[in-house]
């Protein structure tokens, strides 16, 4: 029985519309034009306990309407929802109080107290017991390295250690269930690393269903073996990464350097996209030549000191992607 | 001179957009009026003729209050003040243009686009209901004369009381009370002849009986339209002192910011 | 943790907060201070000049005034996050409320307790410290204790206005500042007795917006007097500090439709 059950989500907006110049806003003064926008269009998925999924799509896909309405704060016009067993906006204090939710660029600690005092406020709203708190506690600040930072007020601290503090608030009750909102936006290589390793064991030592929303693809490369892809409202993709990659393109590329400087590497199955004194880059399809076969054609005619094989990088092929889904 | 008619235009093509908060704020409005207009109905019922004002020209007085309150200085210029805490006031100091001249035509812009959006209705409505009473065409050109020279004495009081938020760290309360007092003083709570005989020589050195009260008289006739000029030119040579106090204290606050870094 | 123990918590969190910009708290109330004292400065003004009002003198009207600026103040500081609403749900505060495990309401009201209201509520105090002693009123329990309850349901008005505003601004943000009438302006009316009013607003602050209830009628069971602009009998001044309490209760029955709404349709 799937955690998560979502069949057939629909849901409308309508945005009122401005109009430019000063006549414009004088005749705005008179009435007013809407716009309806379909934000989700019959969005159907589901997920398994202990999943940690990647959610992405294009601005204004329809990713954030997903994740409110999994949290039972956005009615849909129409559809089914059952988050463990619980319709979410039915049963709204229920859901809440078993789900967490990080927002990358917004805070849900108190800006001006030590970061314990926001853990202790949380412990009281979501009635956690004394001994579960100070247990499940020790572990996020022992997980999270934030035993440091306690005791200081959460505007004095840098965006990796609020984002760590905002991980371990978001997991004080212990929720079966965690969205994550951009979690690593603005993040440092190293908070970055931090984040990822924290998340990726929480999933897999206790079992914590991840759904994570991004842009930022090495996340989802790092993290995610399930993407969903969803696109003007719609499910796109769901499947794989390697399956993500293969539905694009097939594109694997070699870097070849050079032990001598040269200008003429080049092959009839090979397209050249970098070339530099030292280092040549040729993209080719697997199926047309293999890559051992492209390398020892190289190899024979060139003095190679070096080279490497690799996919496109995972921005690329989304991007491609998100171009190929609007036709 | 353009870049400043392009900020005017900006400005209140902004203040422009909100309709309903423009209904809502003339209710508003309207409710004060009635409010104030009753008080000082009951007040007179046991007066007498030894008021300075006879009831007629107080209510005609409350309902030009109202309907040209936009003009003065009301609140804290929020956007300032954010730019001043948050430190993004560098980037005004940047741009090619005569600062206080622009926070200058910024200030005018802001008291006369919703002053005259305000006060067309209130106007009309305070006149058809019988409360404002119309005395005679020289009277309200003087009046209209005065308030222009209201208008520019109101942004110049406005201008530096933001700039003097340069100066402290919490700069919003202080002005916040500042405004306050001028307010009181501005003859908008009461007519300044209302108050206490002993009092009236101290309002009438103030500058702020220049921004409603001179104007309001004007209109009523309390003050005769032969006084024009010299009201006009108190009101005048109090936006020009407060004009180059504002532009003095501007400097000073560029410099000092500029030498701490910000 | 329970409800009541958690708002304290929560407002004790906000306090602690404001206490550390020490200086901001002084100068904010500093202004509520002066701007509270304009008002008082102007209705001294007016007696100054005229010895009374309608047959009320100032002591009597500084009762009344004493007894509504501390509600105001009082109910400002309690629910100024309804008042603010579209900012909190601009900043998606609003929606992390929804996110938490408890009733929204609690949630808003204990986000903060705006402190900078005692500089209006002192000035408040201040006034009804001297009606006391100028009055001349024999001060036996219960009429302290009416006073009390007069200001409570003065609060609980205030508040059920801004729970109001708040509900409307779930349909739109702007046109939100009519509200303003009724609790600023509110506030200012019920500085002088009621009775000085034309008869359609007196009807319609006692039956519309009970401001009458919370300031009028406690004032005049206070002070002994008999109404006689609308006429109540002598003890309903003593109960209808409650209409108070019901308008806040009835206000929060219509947020609840609001907040349905919300989820509705988003933001």
């Amino acid at each position: 029985m799937p955690q998560i059950i979502v069949e057939n989500l629909v849901k409308t907006f309508r945005v009122a519309q401005r109009r430019a110049g000063v006549l414009g806003a004088i005749a705005g003064l008179a009435r007013r034009r809407h716009k309806t926008v379909k934000a989700l269009d019959g969005v159907s998925l589901a997920v398994e306990e202990g999943e940690l999924l990647g959610y992405i799509g294009p601005n204004g896909a329809g990713k954030s309407t997903t994740v409110k309405i999994l949290s039972g704060i956005l009615v849909p016009d129409s559809g089914r929802v059952e988050v463990l067993g619980r319709t979410p906006w039915k049963r709204r204090v229920e859901t809440v109080s078993r789900i967490g939710v990080v927002f990358g660029q917004r805070t849900q600690l108190w800006w001006d107290l030590p970061v314990v005092e926001s853990f202790e406020l949380l412990r009281d709203i979501y009635r956690v017991r004394s001994a579960d708190y100070r247990r499940t506690r020790d572990e996020l600040v022992g997980l999270l390295d934030l035993d440091p930072l306690l005791d200081t007020p959460v505007r004095q601290l840098s965006l990796g250690q609020r984002m760590r503090c905002d991980l371990a608030a978001a997991l004080l009750h212990s929720p079966r269930i965690l969205y994550l909102d951009e979690p690593t936006i603005g993040l440092d290589a190293v908070s970055k690393l931090a984040v990822r390793d924290f998340l990726r064991r929480l999933n897999r030592d206790r079992g914590v269903t991840i759904i994570l929303t991004t842009h930022d693809m090495d996340d989802i490369e790092a993290l995610c073996r399930r993407v969903i892809v969803i696109h003007e409202g719609g499910i796109y993709l769901d499947g794989t990464l390697e399956g993500l990659r293969a539905r694009v393109s097939r594109e694997r590329r070699l870097t070849v350097d050079l032990a001598r400087e040269n200008g003429q590497v080049s092959d009839p199955d090979a397209e050249v996209i970098f070339r530099d004194p030292r280092r040549v880059t040729l993209a080719f399809d697997p199926q047309r030549v293999a890559p051992a076969e492209l390398i020892a054609r190289i190899a024979a005619r060139h003095e190679i000191r070096d080279l490497f094989v690799e996919n496109p990088p995972i921005e690329e092929i989304v991007a491609r992607l998100y171009q190929g889904a609007g036709q | 001179m353009r870049p400043y008619l392009a900020i005017l235009s900006a400005r209140a093509r902004v203040l422009l957009q909100y309709r309903a908060a423009a209904a809502a704020g003339f209710a508003c409005q309207w409710f004060w009026g009635l409010i104030r207009m009753m008080i000082f109905q009951a007040f007179y019922q046991n007066a007498g003729a030894s008021a300075p004002m006879n009831i007629q020209q107080v209510v005609s007085y409350v309902w030009l209050g109202q309907a040209l309150l936009l003009l003065i200085p009301l609140r804290v210029d929020g956007d300032m003040a954010e730019k001043i805490r948050s430190g993004n006031i560098a980037y005004e100091l940047l741009r090619p243009i005569d600062l206080y001249a622009h926070w200058y035509a910024r200030a005018v812009a802001d008291r006369i686009a919703p002053a005259a959006l305000r006060a067309a209705p209130m106007l009309a409505v305070a006149t058809l209901a019988g409360w404002l009473k119309w005395t005679s065409p020289a009277a309200t050109a003087a009046c209209a004369v005065a308030l222009v020279a209201a208008t520019l004495l109101s942004a110049a009081v406005s201008v530096l009381v933001s700039i003097t938020m340069f100066q402290t760290v919490s700069g919003v309360g202080i002005n916040s009370a500042i405004l306050a007092v001028t307010f009181l003083l501005s003859g908008i709570i009461i007519p300044l002849p209302l108050f206490p005989d002993w009092l009236q020589p101290v309002l009438n050195w103030l500058p702020f009986r220049g921004l409603m009260d001179v104007p309001f008289r004007l209109f009523t006739g309390h003050i005769p339209v032969s006084q024009l000029p010299g009201q006009l030119a108190g009101q005048l040579a109090w936006t020009l002192a407060i004009g180059l106090a504002g532009r003095w204290l501007l400097g000073r606050s560029v410099r000092k910011l500029v030498i701490q870094g910000g | 943790m329970g409800s009541l123990a958690l708002y304290f918590r929560l407002i004790g969190a906000s306090v602690r907060s404001q206490m550390q910009y020490r200086v901001s708290f002084l100068m904010l109330s500093l202004a509520a201070f002066m701007h509270t004292s304009v008002e008082l400065a102007a209705v001294w003004a007016l007696f100054a000049r005229f010895r009374t009002l309608r047959g009320w003198r100032l002591p009597e009207v500084a009762l009344f005034f004493g007894i509504i600026t501390i509600a105001l103040a009082v109910g400002d500081a309690f629910a100024r996050c309804f008042d603010i609403l579209p900012r909190l749900i601009r900043s998606g505060e609003f929606d992390r409320m929804l996110i938490r495990p408890r009733s929204v309401a609690l949630q808003l009201v204990g986000h903060e307790l705006t402190l900078f209201r005692v500089g209006r509520a002192s000035v408040g105090l201040a006034v009804l410290l001297w009606a006391a002693a100028a009055l001349g009123v024999h001060w036996t329990a219960a009429r302290v204790a009416l006073l009390v309850t007069a200001i409570l349901g003065g609060v609980c008005l205030f508040s059920g206005l801004w729970v109001l505003q708040a509900t409307l601004s779930f349909w739109t943000t702007e046109g939100l500042e009519i509200m303003n009438a009724f609790t600023y302006g509110g506030c200012e009316t019920a500085q002088y007795p009621l009775a000085i009013y034309r008869p359609w607003f007196r009807k319609f602050f006692t039956f519309v917006v009970p401001l009458a209830c919370v300031s009028y009628f406690p004032g005049l069971a206070i002070l002994g007097r008999h109404d006689t602009a609308l006429g109540s009998p002598d003890w309903f001044g003593w109960v209808s500090p409650a209409i108070g309490l019901v308008f806040l209760l009835a206000a929060l029955r219509v947020w609840r439709f609001g907040i349905r709404h919300y989820t509705s349709t988003g933001s």
